[in-house]
């Protein structure tokens, strides 16, 4: 039984072989079907794990809370003393923690290299999980003295000194102010926003930074870190009431404060990419479907085309299910044949726009795997008409054809 | 089988008629045929166009089953067969050599000639070496690999021929095989139909030419859908000689 299935195989590629041109046609609609919808999931996959990425870089149960326009059309920042009420006054929040920032220019040996300060104290690393690769984070008296030390972005530390050599206690220069490296960051890649390189930065101690760069003692946001054991939504509704109250919003105004949770974006993130995936399932059904009508009709012009031949194969013995399973073996190598070039082309597809839009590329094997036995299932569906109706031809009337 | 093969002849066709079409419409191409056919014998099929010939042919050759009428071939009922046993018959009885030769195009002459084999499921090497056995019966061992369009019409009659035995078949029916040849090609091919008619396998054969009947045994002479008469034990050209 398997040199006749072999027989049959082989007789297929043969078949697909000599209409090269018109079977690269006819499967073109399986090509991009396949294509699309393994590009999308792929790209899908990685805008998810990309933005997931990027919110975990904000640390995992933490709320991020900045203000905003308020009712008379002014920013009123947060200051220190709102930083010290919520950690006080929230039961569970663990750290909590302002910053600023500001962009500016570090210099160091005549190299200078773009990058941005931001003030932060160690209660900031420690909620946002930043480690110090090399070197200290700051101490006590530092941050509350506002020294002039800093912690370098490793992007900085590329920029602008020698490779190999520890910056640790060097001199630099951020713009007009003078700093002494005490320590390195760990690397963290993107994330914030886009274009916000969370490696090209410099840390300061926050009162350094309000002093010499922003002058103020205002904040731009504060992040709440808090304990997993607390149910977010409760300690966000005292939040809120908390710095109602401090900003004395009258009843029924709107909060001037926007208050971010991370695990609630990580929700609305799940919902959004399965409401992508809804609609590509869909395009790409339509586009099968078409490719699927193509097949039948290539499928059926194959048997006109070869009724001759088919009146031999059942003169000398072939059965009707024999010559329905050479063309349904033909139609199902060439859905197959027409999926893994999808597969292939998905795969070019998937990679370069994954680095075009800088997404991580997320080769997902079930999606692969799934098309290509789909494709294959169209050429069952869609090859089975034709395939019976060769195998119906009466052999004396198909011998006489042409 | 019910009866004893031994005791009857292998082809028997009793009262036989066909009718193409319905209606007014329709036209009875067979009226009525008798004939008997005997294990090893070589029958030339005469008459004018028209007169039923490739109708019988084509139920003798288990393609087309008769309007009415018992058709029994080594004892079996063959007009009360379905389609797939049919098939079953033709790939284990008989073999096929048409006018229009048939081949495959594109395919080798060895591919061709294993192509029967294909359905009986025997495997590759058995297929290649039973092909290449056949083709060279009909001497056409070298040109194995060559497809129909590199062969001339008799080598290609040749290679059908070579198709239609690869199976051993009881019986060998040809519609009209040299019609598309000149003469001396049209003589080998009988040539080789009487060998292989002396090696056992009966022959059917539909003819026009009373020079290629001549190596029959038996001459059926066909007119208006019935048997007109039958010549049987002549002395063929090959005894002849
Ligand atoms: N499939 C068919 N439908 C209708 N008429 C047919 C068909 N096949 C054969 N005939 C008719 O039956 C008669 C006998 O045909 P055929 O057996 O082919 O004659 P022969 O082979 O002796 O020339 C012819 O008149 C032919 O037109
Ligand atoms: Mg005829």
């Amino acid at each position: 039984m398997f040199g006749m299935f072999g027989a049959t195989l082989l007789l297929a590629f043969r078949e697909i072989r000599r209409h090269l041109l018109r079977s690269f046609l006819t499967t073109l609609g399986i090509i991009i079907g396949v294509a699309a919808v393994i590009t999308m999931v792929t790209l899908g996959n990685g805008v998810t794990a990309s933005i997931r990425d990027q919110i975990s870089s904000l640390g995992s149960n933490v709320f991020i809370v900045f203000p905003l326009r308020g009712d008379r059309e002014v920013i009123r920042p947060f200051k220190e003393d709102d930083v010290e009420a919520v950690a006080k006054q929230i039961a569970g929040a663990e750290e909590v923690a302002g910053s600023v920032s500001a962009s500016t220019t570090a210099f160091h040996n005549g190299a200078d290299w773009t990058t941005s300060v931001q003030g932060v104290n160690n209660a900031f690393l420690r909620a946002q999980s930043i480690d110090v690769e090399v070197g200290r984070p700051f101490t006590r008296e530092e941050e509350s003295a506002g020294k002039n030390v800093c912690l370098l972005g490793p992007k900085v530390r590329d920029a602008i000194f020698v490779p190999d050599t520890s910056p640790l206690g060097e001199e630099m220069r951020l713009g007009g102010v003078s700093c002494t490296v005490i320590g390195v960051l760990a690397e963290r890649g993107q994330g914030g926003g886009p274009n916000q390189d969370q490696d090209n930065t410099v840390m300061m101690p926050l009162k350094t930074v309000q002093r010499r760069f922003t002058g103020s003692d205002d904040l731009q946001y504060f992040v709440i870190k808090y304990d997993s054991a607390y149910a977010s939504s409760a300690i966000q509704d005292s939040l809120i009431d908390l710095l109602r109250e401090r900003r004395l919003l009258q009843e029924g105004a709107d909060n001037d404060f926007n208050i971010i949770d991370t695990a609630q974006v990580n929700q609305a993130l799940g919902a959004a990419t399965g409401a992508l995936t809804a609609m590509v399932a869909v395009i790409a059904g339509i586009s099968l479907l078409v490719g699927g009508i193509g097949i039948m009709n290539i499928m059926l012009v194959s048997v006109t085309e070869r009724t001759r031949e088919i009146g031999i194969r059942l003169a000398i013995g072939a059965l009707a299910r024999e010559v329905r399973l050479q063309f349904l073996t033909e139609a199902v190598v060439l859905c197959s044949l027409g999926g893994l070039a999808g597969i292939a082309l998905a795969f070019v597809l998937s990679w370069s726009l994954a680095s075009v839009i800088d997404v991580p590329f997320i080769f997902s094997p079930a999606i692969n795997l799934l098309s290509f036995l789909f494709s294959a299932v169209m050429g069952i569906v869609f090859g089975y008409y034709p395939a019976a109706r060769a195998s119906r031809l009466d052999p004396i009337d198909a011998l006489r054809h042409e | 089988m019910g009866t004893s093969p031994e005791t009857r002849p292998l082809i028997e066709l009793e009262g036989i008629t066909k009718t193409f079409g319905e209606g007014p419409a329709a036209f009875q191409a067979l009226k009525g045929v008798d004939m008997a056919i005997e294990s090893g014998d070589f029958v030339a099929v005469m008459g004018p166009s028209g007169s039923g010939k490739s109708t019988t042919m084509n139920i003798l050759g288990c393609l087309d089953v008769p309007t009415s009428g018992v058709f029994r071939f080594h004892g079996i009922e063959v007009q009360s067969l379905d389609r797939d046993q049919r098939s079953l018959l033709r790939r284990r009885y008989l073999g096929f050599v048409f006018q229009g030769f048939n081949l495959l195009a594109r395919t080798s002459a060895l591919e061709n000639v294993e192509l029967p084999l294909l359905y009986r499921g025997e495997n590759k090497a058995a297929r290649r070496e039973a092909a290449m056995r056949a083709l060279d019966q009909v001497g056409l061992a070298p040109w194995a690999s060559h497809s129909p369009a590199e062969l001339s019409g008799g080598q290609q009659q040749r290679v059908a021929i070579a198709r239609a035995l690869v199976t051993e078949p009881d019986v060998l029916l040809a519609d009209e095989p040299t019609g598309n040849l000149d003469t001396e090609r049209s003589l080998e091919i009988m040539e080789l139909l009487t060998r292989l008619n002396g090696e056992g396998i009966t022959i059917l054969m539909v003819t026009h030419e009373e020079e290629m009947a001549q190596y029959a045994r038996t001459i059926v002479h066909f007119r208006d859908g019935l048997v007109e008469r039958i010549e049987r034990g002549k002395t063929r050209v090959a005894e002849q000689a």
